[in-house]
């Protein structure tokens, strides 16, 4: 179909992963809600039959918030890029881990701004080379899984574009957890980020998390490698029902005759 | 939390400030979620309706910054809520994106913005009325915008409910503006009785599910349906120039119709936008023209000296967006001295000069030391106006 994604790009990875996990869950498409920000990761919702929302950059969790809270009972997806979500998105990001309220983020991390050609990302590691940083990057990168954790998320994951069964897997796990679930998923974008760093090809870049990642799980010692699978997964208060509760209790204080103005 | 001094008789008689008079507003208006921020003088209006709306059903929420808020009420919006924030100059700065968003995506949505000395952090506990020309232009790009203001409780009751009205009907986001002084102060007000100002419900498809439904096709009178998200119809909304499935495009006639359909959706329906009060207009040969907290100065000079015999009258404006030029300029058809009276260095003055037939007609009353315009200030642009000296 048509579609704005470069030969080669992550993305449609991620949407696929994403809808067949949908479709085994059996979710009635009108009561689930895909909200993105803006960049190419965020083109993804005009390719989903779900209510759609593209909003505004790294502001998608903020609009996502006022749909669950106004109706709880609604499946949250939430597509962001690494900036989208990271950088500009921040903010909004540490509060609705903090919130613990119920919708999936899903961090598309190909370590770049690939829609505006390629600039340096909050996920970008240090030395890299982007057309705003073109004697190579001076920050670290952010730990996405730290930070999400830290920030108060009840469900932290990482997979990549090539671990896609695992990834449906997670992201099937992420949507049935109640709470602020984040899954991270390393994708490739071929034309920008990897031919300014000679990453080589799409397939070659996935290949590289193939080679470069190890299971959290795994008894062996990381080395270097990134982790990936589910870090955690609590229970904790979720912030709708704790809401609702809330009111329920302010209803039956009223019923009890106090003078509820 | 406050309102000891609240007491109910058969009519509902309050003294109320003016921020829990828009509180009661939006709620008597349909409001069921409010998010918000707190910032001086508007955090009242937050802290009465985090008490008020689990209440009722409604939905309450502080978010971590008013970019976030009013993002949170547009998403509300989108399933069906009506939705409001409220906030003063440096949060209204924040939130310009987001209103360009729900111009553009057509949401219906209320803004309270309750005025203080600007620019940047001001005189957060002063009056202004600066933010007129932004909550016109504020956010980039081609839009046009309703802007609703009132001087006195009894007015801003009926202006906040009359912004939910016109939100739904126009299918776009509506700014109030208040001010420090009307904000903060305590005055009487009648509440009025459910019923008694009429609501303007959201306008819902008729198209049934398992039918296509086209987001932004209006109907033959000009009106756009809604779904509400969550319901039958699954479609996309969007910033970006989009077609009629809401999905976006870059050709040039899809831009072309919606920037137009976007600015004469309103700007070519200012007699149903316009709101506003006229005292002694008909022989007028000065005409005071004023809002919101100077208007009541305006009001008291005006009436002062129709007791000497002048014959001076005041055009109160209660729609600042769209500007009401043909009723401006019929009102001052007859005057000799037009007075513009506000708290900002002329904001309304310029769109007042570009729709009177004579400009050089027109003066300017103001004061912009964060207190309040007085009568005295305006009589005495009066008089130096007269050639009297004060």
């Amino acid at each position: 179909m048509p579609h704005i994604w470069c030969p080669g790009c992550g993305h449609g990875i991620v949407l696929g992963a994403l809808l067949r996990a949908v479709e085994r869950m059996e979710l009635d498409r009108n009561s689930v809600v895909m909200v993105s920000g803006i960049g190419c990761s965020s083109r993804i919702e005009g390719y989903a039959d779900f209510h759609t929302l593209h909003t505004l950059h790294g502001r998608a969790l903020a609009f996502a918030t006022g749909v669950k809270l106004a109706r709880p009972e609604l499946t949250m997806l939430v597509p962001m890029g690494d900036g989208d979500a990271l950088a500009i998105g921040g903010n909004h990001f540490i509060h609705a881990a903090r919130r613990n309220i119920d919708m999936t983020a899903i961090i598309m991390n190909n370590l770049t701004y690939g829609m505006t050609g390629g600039q340096s990302s909050p996920l970008s590691a240090c030395g890299e080379y982007a057309t705003t940083a073109p004697y190579g990057t001076l920050e670290q990168p952010f730990d996405a899984v730290a930070l999400a954790t830290a920030a108060g998320a009840t469900f932290v994951a990482r997979s990549t574009t090539y671990h896609v069964q695992e990834l449906s897997r997670i992201f099937e796990q992420a949507i049935r957890h109640k709470g602020f679930s984040v899954v991270e998923v390393l994708s490739q974008c071929p034309t920008y980020y990897g031919r300014k760093n000679h990453k080589g090809d799409a397939v070659e870049m996935m290949e590289w998390y193939r080679d470069n990642t190890i299971p959290f799980s795994s008894p062996e010692s990381p080395d270097g490698k990134i982790r990936t699978g589910v870090f955690s997964d609590v229970d904790k208060p979720e912030y709708c029902a704790s809401y609702a509760d809330m009111a329920g209790a302010l209803a039956r204080e009223g019923e009890k005759g106090g003078d509820g103005r | 939390m406050t309102d000891a001094v609240e007491k109910k008789t058969a009519d509902d008689i309050r003294f109320l400030q003016g921020n829990e008079v828009c509180a009661e507003a939006a709620l008597y208006a349909g409001l069921r979620f409010f998010a918000g921020y707190p910032i001086t003088p508007s955090t009242e209006i937050a802290e009465r309706l985090s008490e008020r709306l689990p209440r009722i059903g409604g939905r309450f929420i502080q978010m971590e910054d008013e970019i976030g808020s009013l993002c949170a009420v547009i998403g509300a919006s989108l399933t069906g809520a009506k939705a409001m924030t409220a906030t003063s100059g440096p949060g209204f700065s924040l939130m310009q994106e987001a209103i360009g968003f729900a111009v553009m995506a057509e949401i219906p949505c209320v803004i309270i913005d309750v005025q203080r000395g600007g620019p940047s952090t001001g005189l957060p506990t002063r009056a202004a009325q600066g933010d007129v020309m932004q909550a016109r232009w504020g956010t980039h790009g081609d839009h046009a915008i309703v802007a609703l203001t009132a001087s006195n409780h009894q007015d801003l009751f009926r202006i906040v409910v009359e912004a939910f009205n016109f939100s739904e009907v126009f299918r776009s986001p509506v700014i109030v503006l208040l001010d420090e002084v009307v904000g903060h102060m305590r005055e009487k007000i009648r509440l009025p009785a459910p019923g008694e100002i009429e609501l303007s419900e959201r306008l819902t498809t008729s198209v049934p599910g398992g039918v296509d439904y086209h987001p932004y096709f209006p109907r033959e009178d000009g009106r756009l349906p809604m779904s509400d998200f969550g319901g039958v119809h699954r479609y996309n909304v969007t910033g970006l120039v989009h077609d009629m499935w809401g999905f976006p495009s870059d050709r040039p006639a899809v831009a072309n119709d919606l920037v137009h359909h976007l600015y004469n959706k309103i700007e070519n329906r200012t007699e149903s936008l316009l709101l506003y009060r006229e005292y002694h207009l008909e022989d007028a040969d000065t005409v005071l023209i004023s809002y919101g907290a100077s208007a009541r100065s305006a009001l008291h000079i005006m009436e002062n000296r129709r007791a000497v015999g002048m014959r001076i009258g005041l055009l109160e404006l209660q729609t600042l967006w769209p500007f009401p030029e043909e009723l401006v300029r019929q009102k001052c058809r007859k005057a000799r001295f037009v007075i513009v009276v506000e708290m900002n260095m002329g904001q309304i003055v310029r769109e007042v000069k570009a729709a009177v037939d004579e400009p050089e007609r027109v003066f300017l009353a103001n004061r912009v030391d964060g207190t309040m315009i007085t009568p005295t200030d305006i009589k005495n642009v009066m008089r130096i106006i007269e050639g009297k000296g004060v």
